[in-house]
């Protein structure tokens, strides 16, 4: 395997007097999708918005392609290329679809061909352009969180459980998407709870508990094996 | 993975109450304007008085513009946004003191440029006063508002005090430049040259923010900002940068809404900035906090409510914008026009 694209080293966050992340070690291979899994709350949105900045680690280190991102702030770590899908979306309600994305091109105009393949992938966002975000459904929210993201190339892509809470229909659409971002060579970091969403798009899967990773490995090793999906999650996943 | 159906949306049509509903706050002006015109008999009086009210709405639009969007942007409150009105009026009125050749020509044009190289003073002056503000009072305070009151007061109360050493402790009388003063007649109605100058000045101005917010990529950075800085940053926008060049606009604005004032009122006082701040305050409340849109048709609404009530019950006209601000905000909250916050 080629190097990973992220790697965190022994990383502790805290959140005021809470411990959440405990020596977090995670390496997020290039060119493919790392699932981060694990029960609510043992630190998985914690693992991205440490990496991403929003909170700072307070021990341990952070490597994007070998440079240390662990002190930078915010705006410095996305334009080194990592681009950003909150759990709650993010979305700029008071903008329209246009104008979210228009801020989302931190580089320069939108790549008209790139706007057509996210159109493709999304095509409510080319219906409902002009409209204000806010008045999107919950869907159509999440399909322009990640359609924000993908509006320019980026080195990794850190999503944070882009299903939660989506009709079927609509996290069918979520997952031919991100599976486009995939053929595209991208690199993910992706929290996600449904595990057929998860099986389908997964290339390694990282397990946590109690703000640390408990297992990494394959993600096809971990969909197979109920007896390890028990051992490490509570439950087995064919159950979901 | 089973493959759901295709998600296809399609356009509702909104129905007429609901397609209104976003202008009802734009409405509420053209119909306190006409409530004026029902209850003020004579014509030419409630023409006066509604010139005279937008133009005192648009002075205090230009005064309350910058603390809206300083509050939306990054969540403080600027209690010492007063300090720039002041600054900004003592300055203008300097540098028109020292221009008395050229405001006292009879000649529009060397008057307005007078008013140009003052209003530049004034906002060079305090944009730098900002720029100090934010570094030295502001910045070690952001996210505790009670800290940010306390301090914000305190700088405003300094700054005053600073006047008073600069300029002395009395009043300066200014007398406007010689071709704005007098009015014209329209109508059978006295409308003062001054007051038009301000309405003018006071939509160019509305009219450029506005123009920068909804058309360049540093106004959608600042709306987006309002509404979640944490995510602006996250798509690599240095959002401090951006809150300290709005912090400066603002407090320039302010200055130049101090020296209108000023020469609006054509006296200024240390304190002046701080007497403002009642009716700034009740702008940016009923405008909602960090919309200009709000902002302005407040300021509209509060500057012709004072003109109307004052010459109709002059007793109640001290008690009426509160009055304003109460129905307001039990008719809309969160104030006309409110800027949706991410939780």
């Amino acid at each position: 395997m080629s190097d990973p694209i992220l790697r965190l080293e022994g990383v502790y966050t805290n959140i005021a007097q809470y411990h959440i992340l405990q020596g977090v070690e995670l390496e997020v291979p290039r060119g493919a999708v790392t699932m981060l899994l694990g029960r609510n709350g043992v630190g998985k949105t914690t693992t991205l918005r440490t990496i991403i900045g929003h909170w700072r680690a307070r021990q341990g280190r952070i490597l994007l392609d070998g440079q240390d991102i662990t002190q930078m702030p915010t705006p410095a770590i996305a334009r080194a290329g990592v681009g950003f899908v909150p759990e709650d979306m993010g979305i700029f309600a008071n903008l329209t679809v246009e104008e979210n994305m228009v801020l989302a091109a931190v580089s320069g105009p939108i790549d008209s061909a790139r706007l057509d393949w996210v159109f493709q992938a999304f095509p409510p966002l080319k219906t409902f352009w002009k409209s204000e975000a806010g008045n999107l459904s919950g869907g159509q929210k999440q399909m322009l969180s990640i359609a924000r993201a993908m509006v320019e190339e980026r080195r990794l892509y850190l999503i944070d459980e882009p299903t939660k809470g989506l009709a079927p229909a609509i996290v069918s659409t979520m997952a031919r998407a991100l599976r486009e971002l995939k053929a595209q060579g991208a690199s993910i970091l992706l929290v996600e709870q449904n595990f057929s969403v998860a099986r389908a798009l997964g290339d390694s899967a990282c397990v946590m508990d109690d703000g640390r990773i408990i297992w990494s490995g394959e993600m096809r090793e971990l969909a197979t094996d109920a007896a390890l999906q028990e051992r490490l999650m509570g439950l087995s996943m064919e159950a979901h | 993975m089973s493959m759901a159906p295709e998600h296809a949306p399609t356009m509702a049509r909104l129905s007429l109450a609901q397609r209104l509903a976003p202008w009802m706050p734009v409405l509420l002006v053209p119909l306190l304007v006409v409530a004026g015109l029902l209850a003020i008999p004579n014509t030419s009086s409630w023409l006066t008085l509604t010139v005279s009210g937008l133009a005192m709405g648009m002075m205090i639009f230009l005064m309350a513009s910058g603390l809206t969007l300083v509050f939306g942007l990054m969540d403080v409150i600027n209690f010492g946004h007063g300090a720039f009105v002041s600054v900004g009026a003592f300055v203008g009125v300097s540098v028109l003191l020292m221009l008395g050749g050229l405001t006292g020509a009879p000649s529009l044009a060397l008057n307005l440029a007078a008013m140009g190289l003052a209003v530049i003073g004034a906002m060079l002056a305090t944009g730098a006063m900002g720029w100090a503000f934010e570094k030295v009072i502001v910045e070690p305070v952001y996210g505790h508002h009670l800290k940010q009151i306390l301090v914000t007061m305190g700088g405003l109360i300094v700054v005053e005090q600073l006047i008073i050493v600069l300029w002395g402790p009395e009043e300066i009388y200014i007398s406007r430049p010689e071709a704005l003063k007098g009015a014209i007649t329209f109508a059978g109605a006295a409308l003062e040259k001054y007051r038009l100058v301000a309405v003018g000045l006071g939509l160019v101005v509305f009219a450029g923010m506005r123009w920068t917010l909804r058309r360049t990529k540093i106004g959608l950075i600042v709306r987006a900002g309002v509404e979640n800085g944490e995510m602006v940053q996250a798509l690599g926008y240095r959002l401090r940068l951006v809150f300290v060049g709005v912090f400066i606009a603002g407090s320039a604005l302010a200055g130049l809404g101090g020296v209108m004032w000023g020469l609006y009122q054509e006296v200024v006082s240390a304190h002046m900035g701080n007497q403002a701040m009642i009716l700034i305050f009740i702008v940016v409340i009923i405008g909602g906090l960090g919309s200009v849109e709000g902002c302005f048709i407040g300021a509209l609404l509060v500057g012709l409510m004072q003109n109307y009530v004052a010459f109709l019950e002059p007793k109640v006209a001290l008690i009426s914008n509160i009055g304003l601000m109460v129905a307001i905000l039990m008719w809309r909250p969160m104030g006309m026009i409110p800027v949706v916050k991410a939780k």
